[in-house]
């Protein structure tokens, strides 16, 4: 009954929601729109955006140093995510069998445990950063904290399901990420989409002005 | 007849455009802001973290924009915005910001926090939230014309007295001049040696120019306080002398936030584009030097640095322009460790010069320059800001440190003309 649940009509409403939601989420932004800039650019504001989406992956050399642990711990987490979601071997099976129609090589086992454990230990060190830090302990929303509790449960659910004891922990992992599908667009999670426009405003804004963000 | 706070919650909500709600979209509270501020770092406290000091508007956002606060506020679950979360704000985004925009460099998500934090001074003047010193400044400037109180009889009391010290020639009220030079009220009271330096520069490269007596000042209260109406009405007051003296193109002064105010947000803030151009005073003289209108002879021999101040560096582009004006003359010119898009703030930027309150806070917080400066050993420290010229002369006294001497730019540049 779960398991036909799971398989069934929630996966679709997960994903119903997961689109039509950050489809929501992005025309919300649109929608607002932004007024013309009155002042007289000094450069194109459309490089500032680009370049600023590109720089954006890399910390300032003048602030590097400070935020070191983040940074690695970022890469380590976001990265090893990634790369679990579309070289998984059940992943790409999956993807190809419900969504593309193609797959793709997929990773053998022994380097998604250790993208795994790369992608574990980079979300547990910046959890505990955000319990422990003063900032961001201040910082933090009841939010952000689901947000991390949901995708850890997927991806722990995701590492007991690779080893197919059970059809059980398969369907567990399937129903984590459907929560998180769900719970997505009207999170924090967002980040994950609205950096991009995000560091456009941004980037335009100081690239007329000559600055590079 | 609503109340304070219902001014403030109504104004924040009308702050909301596409950009706050991407920002606000893509933070994911990871701090690197603060690793910039240098409120944060030299006070240690987290509440002075850039993204923090936007609470109020991310409480009306989260409350009245998105879908979950919307559910949670019709079922009672939100936490609605109190007077606290206003009155508590003040002290933060007034005394512990001096809008450098450094936290807005650095954030992984692209986020402009001193965008976000400008608009959450419109909705914390608008619920009467606004300290004292900062208030004042801003009735000054709308009844007198000036923040510091100067009037059209003290600028021509100090022309008089600089034309017949110095022997030069101060245009007033000329119609059709090349140039109109706006000034900053310090500029007339503490650094009038600026005034004689664009009298002796435009001179020597024989252009026109003029100052105005109808309104002079280019420094904009209503933007340090968060109030639009005040500034569209300051706005106004440049752009009518401007068009009424016909120039081509107005100056902004050694200024920072009047540079930032006047070149980049005027026009957004007036809702038009103006009928002239509008220049630093480096831009021009950079100008005039690569048109080879502006010559220098001799030479600086004493070490010296720059500070950028941050509103014409960091969020006006003025990069270059500076660096390439003293290599002309100045021999010993070494860089600070973290300048020009990337420096430190003097501490007193946003109108917190202003805020008498915030002194300790600000001259605690100049110990980042101070460490800066000990590492350089200069004994010269030019910049292009009235306002950090003073920032940084009292926090230099505060830390025994006079044998620095802090010198305006144009001023050093008029020191040196062929």
């Amino acid at each position: 009954m779960f398991e036909q649940l799971v398989d069934g009509i929630l996966w679709d409403i997960a994903l119903v929601i997961f689109f039509v939601g950050i489809l929501w989420r992005i025309i919300d932004v649109l929608r607002r729109g932004t007024r013309r800039d009155l002042s007289v650019p000094r450069n194109s504001g459309v490089p500032g955006a680009i370049m600023a989406n590109i720089r954006g992956f890399f910390p300032r050399r003048e602030i590097a140093p400070r935020v070191r642990m983040k940074v690695i711990a970022g890469y380590m987490f976001h990265l090893g995510l990634l790369i679990l979601l579309f070289f998984a071997a059940p992943h790409v099976k999956f993807i190809a069998e419900h969504i593309t129609g193609f797959s793709w090589a997929a990773m053998p086992y022994w380097a998604f445990i250790v993208t795994a454990q790369v992608a574990f230990a980079g979300l547990i060190l910046l959890w505990i950063h955000r319990l422990l830090h003063p900032v961001t302990r201040l910082i933090s929303r009841r939010d952000d904290h689901v947000g991390a509790i949901l995708v850890f449960l997927v991806m722990l659910t995701g590492c007991m399901a690779l080893a197919e004891i059970s059809s059980e922990l398969r369907v567990f992992h399937r129903f984590t990420v459907e929560l998180l599908m769900i719970y997505f667009p009207f999170s924090a999670l967002m980040h994950a989409i609205m950096f991009v426009p995000s560091r456009a405003y941004s980037g335009a804004t100081f690239g007329r002005r000559g600055v590079n963000l | 007849m609503s109340t304070p706070l219902e001014r403030g919650v109504e104004t924040l909500k009308a702050q909301v455009d596409a950009r706050v709600e991407a920002y606000f979209s893509s933070c994911t509270g990871c701090g690197v802001c603060a690793e910039a501020c240098l409120f944060y770092l030299e006070s240690g406290d987290p509440r002075y973290t850039p993204i923090y000091k936007t609470e109020p508007l991310r409480k009306v956002w989260k409350n009245d924009h998105t879908l979950l606060g919307k559910l949670s506020s019709s079922i009672g679950l939100s936490e609605p915005m109190t007077e606290s979360d206003l009155s508590d704000w003040e002290e933060l985004v007034y005394d512990g910001c001096s809008m450098c925009s450094r936290c807005s460099m650095v954030c992984p998500v692209g986020i402009d926090i001193a965008y976000l934090i400008r608009k959450v001074k419109e909705g914390l003047a608008a619920a009467g939230f606004v300290p004292e010193g900062l208030q004042m400044a801003g009735e000054r400037a709308l009844e007198l014309g000036s923040p510091m109180g100067l009037t059209e009889k003290s600028l021509r009391n100090a022309i008089s007295g600089l034309e017949k010290e110095a022997g030069v020639k101060i245009p007033i009220d000329v119609e059709g001049a090349e140039y109109l030079c706006m000034l900053s009220s310090a500029e007339i009271v503490m650094y009038s040696e600026y005034i004689t330096a664009l009298s002796k520069i435009f001179s020597a490269a024989d252009i026109t120019w003029t100052l105005s007596s109808k309104y002079f000042e280019a420094t904009n209260t209503g933007v340090q306080k968060g109030d639009s109406g005040l500034a569209v009405q300051l706005l106004e007051r440049m752009v009518k002398v401007a068009t009424e003296l016909k120039v081509k193109t107005v100056i902004s002064p050694e200024c920072g936030h009047a540079y930032t105010t006047f070149r980049w947000d005027g026009p957004n803030i007036l809702g038009r584009e103006y009928p002239f151009k509008v220049m630093h005073i480096l831009e021009l003289l950079d100008q005039l030097r690569a048109d080879g209108k502006l010559k220098t002879s001799g030479s600086f021999d004493e070490r010296l640095t720059y500070h950028d101040p941050c509103n014409i560096s960091r969020r006006g582009g003025v990069l270059a322009q500076p660096r390439q004006l003293l290599n002309q003359f100045a021999t010993n010119f070494v860089e600070m460790d973290e300048c020009g898009e990337m420096n430190w703030c003097c501490g007193g930027g946003g109108g917190v010069s202003s805020n008498e309150r915030a002194e300790p806070l600000r001259l605690k917080v100049f110990n980042i320059k101070k460490r800066q400066l000990d590492a350089l050993n200069v004994s010269t420290l030019v910049t292009s800001c009235s306002n950090c010229r003073t920032m940084l002369e009292e926090g230099l006294e505060h830390n025994e440190m006079e044998n620095i001497e802090v010198i305006g730019l144009t001023e050093l540049l008029a020191d040196h003309l062929e």
